[in-house]
């Protein structure tokens, strides 16, 4: 009975979304602020009918209840109960239902903290975010229901959650990257209503800068959880495969990154108006097509599921509604737009116009890049693939072009072209980051890598330069405390991400150039020497877990005498799908992560390992987490607290004398 | 034409211009990097270049994986039910890379032998990759290939 109850609050919610869609809309037009004033009691309505759908079909998890389909796939007697709740999004059917259920999270996010909107744009706003949800939840309704029921015989057990996913890394991953995907649907939203409303002053921008932040530090630290998850789980020791639906949330977040720089030339300067809409809007759609390439299986992928051409077409469909119906309005609209205001050439505004540029071109080659193999097919080329080799061939280079500049952005003042004296502290830092850079590579022990050299030097230009916006904002001694009270947030969460952005660069740099890897042959007793480590394999077990059997190997590693540490890498066998998973033993450090992994057993009681020594991998991720907190700080910003509170206070007034 | 609208010209020239160096050198790139596609029928009869860097996909077929004793070499066939290409591979295989599975191969074609230098095996149960769909299909024994998977 109880999988009905989501089931209802599933085509509930697929009901209140057109309502949702419609009734605000009509308002709008017909100027009739009843119907206006359903958006926000409709979107906290489709949001708590989602939120019970979801709960129901996670209750089915913790419950064992085989007779819903998508449990009998993903679930298992045997699976411990917290992968059963990860596993609500393991599949299909139920990641679009957290999709579904995020999206109707930001729109009570809106309804909850627009009130500084005024009630015909929020319902705008709403209405927009309504149309998606109605797509959205009709693809769920149509294709991919997750309350199908096997009945009146359900199976006893299930088939298992792929075993892939069994890993702390998926609880997190889906959802903080879907918060991201999704949220940008709230800054497309904001686009829309304003072009249709024809409001196209900055003041979208102001409205819809924080959430756009919001968003793309989600999805930046859902990126980075993607990769760290591959990183150890996939049992190959890469941080980025340059798979197409990798590509496909980096094409977004890149999208996103530009869109968050052009919203605060809008914002503060009016400029660049109709740029950012066309910004706005691609950042959605290209989230859209993510989920296209992702759900409809089109791509070779790691991700890609069992392929239902059905599904592809239907959110192909989809796309093109969104993409076509924006850029219409935007075309018919945007010609409204007057772009006031001059700037110099070199200032603040010229850098974000930079920024925007390379982005962009960033973007447009890894779309290119990961839609080729289709193209060529589409034409008759033949199937081909587009490798790492290109998207570095292109990235890179782009890359440092772009860091290059983001050291001189924040220096630059708006409007004018600021004082050459202002840049003057550059040269030391140019001179400082070259001679490092330049340097460090041959600290260490192998060939010279020029790479390593160039990586390091734009790493530290860009620290280096953020340093010196520290100092003439905050001071170097004594009160930095208090004197940081007093720089606005915004800027310290651009100093964060910035910083962020270094630190991954080093990684970057650091593991790509000095990993040292090797895969052999190994038994009980053998050792083998990994950097300053010697591996001595001691041991080969067969151990039970709660639902695999594992061949379990011990390694102890020995710095010099010294028993360092001892760890286990295991080859699992899930006993329910019989599918075999590396469980790769990694000892992470500041500086360097030992990894050690089992490939295959070669008879006679040797092991193929896979043993590598990477040089600060882990400042990839920790670079991602810093940009992240970066954008969750800058939306502590005072201006928005103040709006909110100002907000507050005109709400109470408002309260008091109706 | 007054500074403003000279401004906004010379950006979006900057702009377009920029933009379309980069999507021609994407291109060119782009042209440099591909790895084509060959079924096993397509490179037993020649047809695929040799030195040049290329994908195979198929099923690994049964009793064919060979190992060396000693290092990490293996050696096994991949076929579309028509014909069988032998590759040779030295390093770890993928968890799921098993006889009567369907396999992607990338590698260049050496002295007659296959060559690989990365071996691509489904991560999923029910997923099978395109390319190999592709191949079996060609092959006209895609339906052999459903059968031998429901076995």
């Amino acid at each position: 009975m109880t999988p009905e109850i989501g089931h209802f609050a599933l085509v509930l919610a697929f009901g209140v979304s057109i309502c949702l869609a419609v009734f605000p809309m009509y308002g709008y037009f017909t100027n009739q602020n009843g119907f206006c004033a359903t958006a926000k009691p409709l979107a906290l309505l489709q949001g708590l009918a989602l939120a019970v759908s979801f709960g129901v079909l996670m209750y089915g998890f913790l419950a064992h209840d085989f007779s819903i389909k998508y449990v009998a796939d993903n679930s298992n007697l045997d699976l411990p109960w917290h992968f059963r709740m990860s596993a609500v999004w393991g599949a299909h059917e139920g990641s679009l239902l957290l999709w579904a259920l995020i999206l109707s999270f930001w729109g009570v996010a809106v309804a909850l903290f627009s009130r500084g909107i005024p009630d015909h744009m929020s319902a705008l706003v709403l209405s927009i975010m309504g149309m998606i949800g109605v797509g959205f939840l009709a693809f769920m309704l149509f294709t991919s229901n997750p309350f199908v029921r096997i009945l009146p015989f359900p199976p006893g057990n299930g088939a298992d959650l792929n075993p892939l996913l069994q890993d702390p890394g998926l609880i997190f991953h889906p959802p903080m990257l879907y918060m991201g995907y999704v949220g940008l649907s709230v800054a497309f939203a904001f686009a829309m209503a304003s072009l249709i409303s024809g409001q196209l002053d900055s003041t979208w921008a102001r409205w819809s800068r924080p959430w756009t932040t919001v968003a793309w530090a989600f999805l930046t630290l859902g990126i980075a959880l993607g990769s760290w998850w591959a990183y150890y789980e996939l049992g190959w020791g890469g941080w980025w495969f340059w798979d197409p639906v990798e590509n496909a949330s980096l094409i977004p977040w890149l999208v996103a990154t530009a869109l968050m720089h052009s919203l605060a030339a809008t914002e503060k300067r009016g400029l660049f108006r109709s740029w950012t809409l066309l910004l706005a809007i691609a950042a959605f759609s290209l989230s859209l097509l993510g989920t296209f390439l992702v759900r409809s299986g089109v791509l070779t992928s790691v991700h890609a599921f069992a392929n239902d051409p059905e599904r592809g077409v239907f959110i192909l469909g989809f796309l093109i509604v969104v993409v076509g119906g924006s850029l219409t309005l935007f075309a018919v609209r945007a010609s409204k737009v007057s772009e006031p205001g001059e700037f110099g050439w070199i200032s603040r505004e010229s850098f974000l116009l930079f920024n925007n540029l390379i982005l962009t071109v960033m973007a447009v080659s890894v779309l290119l890049g990961t839609l080729y193999p289709l193209m060529v097919d589409a034409i008759g080329g033949g199937k081909v693939s587009v490798g790492p080799p290109f998207f570095n061939a292109v990235f890179v280079p782009l890359t440092a072009i772009l860091v290059s500049g983001m050291a001189f952005g924040p220096l630059a003042k708006w409007r004018q072209s600021s004082d050459p004296k202002l840049y003057r502290p550059l040269i030391v830092t140019l001179i400082v980051s070259v001679v490092v850079g330049l340097a460090w590579p041959s600290v260490l022990d192998g060939n010279y890598s020029m790479g390593t050299a160039i990586g390091v030097t734009l790493a530290l230009w860009l620290a280096i330069a953020i340093r010196i916006d520290f100092v003439r904002k905050v001071g170097l001694y004594g009160g930095v405390g208090s004197a940081l009270t007093r720089v606005e947030r915004g800027t310290i969460g651009m100093w964060l991400a910035h910083f962020g952005l270094a630190v991954t660069i080093f990684g970057v740099v650091m593991v790509e150039n000095h990993t040292e890897h090797r895969d052999l042959r190994m038994g009980v007793g053998d050792t083998q020497k990994l950097g300053n480590y010697d591996l001595w394999m001691t041991d080969l077990a067969v151990i039970n877990g709660p639902n695999y059997v594992a061949d379990q190997a011990t390694f102890e590693i020995y710095f010099g005498e010294i028993l360092y540490k001892t760890v286990t890498p295991q080859k699992r066998r899930y006993n329910a799908s019989g599918m075999v998973m590396t469980e790769a033993a990694i000892d992470s450090g500041f500086t360097r992560d030992l990894y050690i992994a089992l490939g295959e057993p070669l008879g006679g009681g040797d092991w193929a390992v896979r043993l590598s020594l990477k040089p600060y991998v882990d400042w990839i991720w920790v670079g991602a987490f810093l940009m992240g907190l970066g954008g969750f700080v800058s939306i502590t910003d005072k201006r928005y607290r103040k709006r909110l509170e100002r907000e507050n206070a005109e709400a109470a007034v408002d309260g008091a004398t109706a | 034409m007054n500074p403003k609208r000279k401004q906004r010209l010379f950006i979006i020239l900057g702009m377009v211009s920029g933009l379309g160096i980069a999507v021609g050198l994407v291109m060119y790139a782009l042209s440099q990097n591909i790895n084509l596609f060959f079924t096993p029928t397509q490179i037993v009869k020649g047809e695929a270049p040799s030195a040049q860097m290329i994908r195979v996909g198929g099923m690994v077929a049964d009793g064919t994986v060979d190992r060396d004793p000693q290092s990490l070499r293996v050696a096994f066939e991949v076929t579309d039910f028509d014909h069988n290409v032998r590759v040779s591979y030295e390093g770890i295989l993928p968890d799921l890379f098993r006889e009567g599975q369907g396999v992607v191969v990338q590698g260049r074609i050496n002295e007659g032998q296959f060559v690989a230098s990365e071996v691509l095996a489904k991560h999923d149960e029910n997923y099978m990759p395109p390319e190999v769909t592709e191949a079996l299909r060609q092959s006209g024994k895609l339906d052999q290939m459903i059968g031998v998977q429901k076995q």
